[in-house]
């Protein structure tokens, strides 16, 4: 029996709840908020009541409490912004790169040093003037200095790996080496394959979810650095408007991504070229160097006895988190010159969807206006002015803030759209100051030279490529739910069986249908970027929520169908369409679809 | 020596000898030792509820049927009408699929939702029926347990209203690897080879995971 200070019977999860309720209320005594600081921050109401924050899942309604702990307390903001090292290549790899897979057998494994099984198709047309080698493997970090340290899976042992740079016209190739081991700390699997999102790669180096590789194999990946349209409508070097710019990539074994990628493995992959150059005194003079930060967030929870990173296994609706992580700490905090930024955001899930607004705590009523200057890895025609940008898992947007209003000031990234459980959001934004502060930054180091552009002088940058023309065939796919099977027409994943065959070189329509009002989807389609037709029957919106340019990753938001266009170029193999709710995914939310010289025209595949 | 220690002593033997037959079989490292993480994975996941199989053995869901082996679980119910004879026929050709290793290392398992009609003899003629061989039992159980079974192990929906809706329970398989914490679900109308593959990625150190 539990009785509340009152001494009142409760029972026990109403007791837990309270006691969740009490080491938040230390958590924020610790990070010395005021009670004032509490109640702008709807952390406290004015009766002096705290309010809940609890780790949340699909299934923390459960008569049987304790399905999903409550993290331990940790004190927001005491630990400064991981910034990634740049991934650094490699004079030369040993055994050296091959057009056909190292199938020469392991002595020590019995199995062949490399897990591909096809040829690079595009190797000897781009052969890589760039080598990198890259380890997966386990790594200790901290998340919040209150936590004890945790045993991640990283790209070279970092939770988010290296940053790479590529720049167009420089053909790369990445050996990944597989140094997972058996034992997974609970949850993770050691055989990985890795997908660059949403890079233009042949089929065989996309990380095709059963191209997976197991520990002690290496897997090479080519990425040739060309720009979609080569080899079809914009030869030989492709059309500049499908330039790409931030990327992102992460393991993507079939049925295991939301646990491999929760357990650390993704990291942020950046295209340059000769206008998005990485110097802000040339080409678009986009924010660079130290102004140029990738942020990538992640929401988890961590076991209340062990503090230890704890993940759902049984889950199927979506996963949750109650901490909230920027590039791998737990609300860190940022200090920055009063000049123009470019941060590029990501969601890396598993689940969560976010609106992120900038909040002045002390100015609640301020809307702090920015520029969305990219939807996923695409550039816009030229930068919006937002007040909050929208995303779902694998969305990312680049926006460019300039600080120089808020000298002396702190802001705060908050993510104000309201989620409890995995299935999606409820659409309900919360009032400033009421959602998830997830960065502090503070606009206190000195005034330096700014030679970046003004997004306010309207600079222009890619066109969009014409969505006119007339498609070969137009599909349809709906997403739904059949006995806790994530469905696609009704169908389930299977890696073996090609759902529908694109002929190479034509332009498809895509209609996407959710008809329910209970789940959103986040869907996320391989290769080549789309862009939006119509959101049920309306074009797409400018603002206030972008949803033009082009994407990978699209919204399928409640009772929503989407008609996407498409052009299929260049390279040929199998490649996936999933929802990116990485919880979804793993449940059979995905199918193949092959590039073929020939095609089909199987209208609801 | 009270029922659950004697049911516990009984659990040891196999499960040694299995990481044993691991090892000979050629496998390079050892079956991970008893850890916190599987501890807290047991705990959280796996009660120790008794059922009773559709051949009338009393066994305990975690010392029994699921510590140290390589399982597939899922729900279903004999008077089910539409989904549960489809997944069961299904994986019946995921049983054949499978072959020798049911019942060896791998054990398939499907709880009933409806313990009350279903007892050990309505479960075995369901079994007869649907032509399932050995290494994979219909369990049943006090209806209390079944319930924390269910919700344990994940085969809920977030919608109260679905959640009671029986004809249109989880119709998931469970799969997983329990010494090494390996676990992950296919649709039970999944293609049977497609099931099967899957399971058999988890078949350590007998399949290595590897793409194709
Ligand atoms: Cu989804």
């Amino acid at each position: 029996m539990y009785h509340n200070v009152l001494g009142k019977r409760v029972s026990r999860a109403r007791f837990k709840e309270i006691i969740t309720a009490m080491r938040n209320r230390q958590e924020l005594i610790a990070a010395q908020l005021s009670r004032r600081d509490l109640i702008k921050m709807g952390l406290l109401t004015s009766a002096g009541y705290l309010i809940p924050k609890r780790g949340l899942s699909a299934r923390w309604e459960s008569p049987i409490p304790d399905d999903q702990p409550a993290s331990p307390p940790t004190t927001p903001f005491v630990e400064q912004l991981p910034i990634m090292p740049v991934k650094q290549s490699v004079a030369s790899l040993s055994p050296a790169p091959t057009v056909c897979p190292n199938t020469a057998i392991n002595p020590a494994t019995g199995f062949p040093f490399e897990g591909r099984t096809r040829c690079h198709q595009a190797f000897t047309q781009f052969p890589p003037q760039v080598l990198y080698q890259v380890v997966q493997q386990p790594g200790q970090v901290t998340m919040s200095p209150q936590l004890p340290t945790q045993t991640i899976w990283g790209f070279d042992g970092i939770a988010p790996g290296p940053t790479y740079h590529q720049t167009y016209g420089q053909p790369i190739l990445v050996r990944n080496v597989n140094n997972l081991p058996l034992n997974n700390g609970g949850f993770g699997i050691n055989s990985v394959t890795t997908h660059l999102h949403n890079n233009h790669t042949p089929s065989e180096s996309d990380g095709f979810p059963c191209d997976f590789f197991a520990e002690r194999q290496y897997y090479d990946q080519h990425y040739p650095g060309v720009l979609a349209g080569f080899a079809s409508d914009h030869p030989p070097h492709g059309d500049i408007n499908e330039s790409l710019s931030t990327l992102w990539y992460h393991d993507h074994r079939v049925d295991f991504t939301s646990q491999n990628i929760y357990k650390g493995l993704a990291g942020f992959f950046l295209l340059f070229n000769q206008f998005d150059t990485g110097d802000e005194t040339t080409g678009f003079h986009l924010p660079s160097g130290e102004f140029d930060i990738p942020m990538l967030f992640a929401d988890k929870v961590f076991d209340p006895t062990s503090g230890l990173l704890f993940f759902d296994t049984f889950n199927l609706d979506g996963i949750l988190g109650d901490k909230f992580l920027v590039n791998g700490k737990i609300q860190p905090f940022l200090h920055v010159h009063p000049r123009r930024y470019r941060f590029r955001w990501l969601d890396s899930g598993p689940s969560r969807f976010y609106q992120i607004f900038l909040t002045d705590l002390n100015n609640l009523s301020a809307h702090n206006a920015f520029w969305q200057i990219a939807n996923d890895g695409n550039l816009l025609p030229t930068p919006v002015q937002v007040k909050s940008v929208r995303i779902g898992v694998a969305e990312r947007v680049d926006v460019i803030i300039d600080f120089r209003p808020f000298a002396g000031k702190t802001i705060y990234l908050e993510n104000r759209l309201e989620q409890e459980d995995g299935r999606g959001p409820t659409d309900n934004i919360l009032r400033a100051g009421h959602g998830n502060l997830l960065l502090k930054i503070i606009v206190d180091l000195p005034t330096v030279a700014d030679n970046s552009v003004d997004p306010a002088t309207r600079p222009q940058f890619y066109s969009l490529p014409s969505a006119t023309p007339t498609p070969r065939v137009t599909r349809r796919f709906d997403f739904d739910n059949s006995n806790g099977g994530w469905t696609i027409n009704d169908q389930f994943m299977d890696c073996n069986a090609p759902r529908f065959t694109v002929q190479q070189n034509t332009v498809e329509h895509w209609i996407l249908i959710n008809s329910s009002g209970d789940w959103q989807h986040p869907i996320h389609i391989h290769f080549e970027e789309f862009q939006i037709l119509s959101i049920n029957g309306h074009p797409p919106a400018a603002s206030p929520l972008v949803q033009t340019g082009r994407k990978d990753v699209v919204r399928l938001e409640f009772d929503t169908t989407i008609e996407l266009f498409f052009r299929f170029r260049d390279f040929l193999g199998r490649y996936p369409m999933h929802c990116h709710n990485t919880v979804h995914e793993d449940h059979a939310m995905m199918l193949r679809w092959d590039i073929a010289p020939v095609g089909d025209t199987n209208r609801n595949p | 020596m009270d029922r659950r220690t004697l049911l516990a002593g009984l659990t040891v033997a196999p499960f040694a000898a299995m990481a044993y037959a691991w090892e000979a079989r050629g496998g390079r490292r050892e079956v991970p030792p008893p850890s916190p993480e599987r501890e807290a994975f047991r705990a959280r996941y796996f009660p120790n509820v008794v059922l009773t199989t559709h051949l009338g053995e009393k066994v305990r869901f975690y010392d029994d049927l699921i510590k140290g082996k390589i399982v597939t679980i899922n729900f279903m119910f004999t008077a089910c009408p539409k989904v549960c004879p489809r997944i069961t026929t299904n994986l019946v050709k995921v049983q054949k699929l499978l072959g020798h290793r049911v019942g060896r290392d791998i054990f398939m398992y499907s709880i009933t939702l409806d313990p009350e009609h279903d007892t050990p003899a309505v479960l075995k003629e369901f079994a007869k029926m649907h032509h399932v061989s050995p290494g994979w039992l219909f369990l049943t159980g006090k209806p209390e347990d079944i319930e924390v079974l269910r919700r344990k192990l994940g085969f809920t929906y977030a919608d109260p209203r679905l959640d009671k809706d029986k004809e249109r329970h989880i119709g998931n398989v469970r799969y997983g690897n329990e010494p090494l914490l390996w676990w992950a679900a296919c649709p039970g109308l999944a293609h049977a080879e497609w099931i099967a593959e899957s399971i058999s990625w988890v078949d350590w150190p007998k399949n290595r995971p590897t793409g194709r």
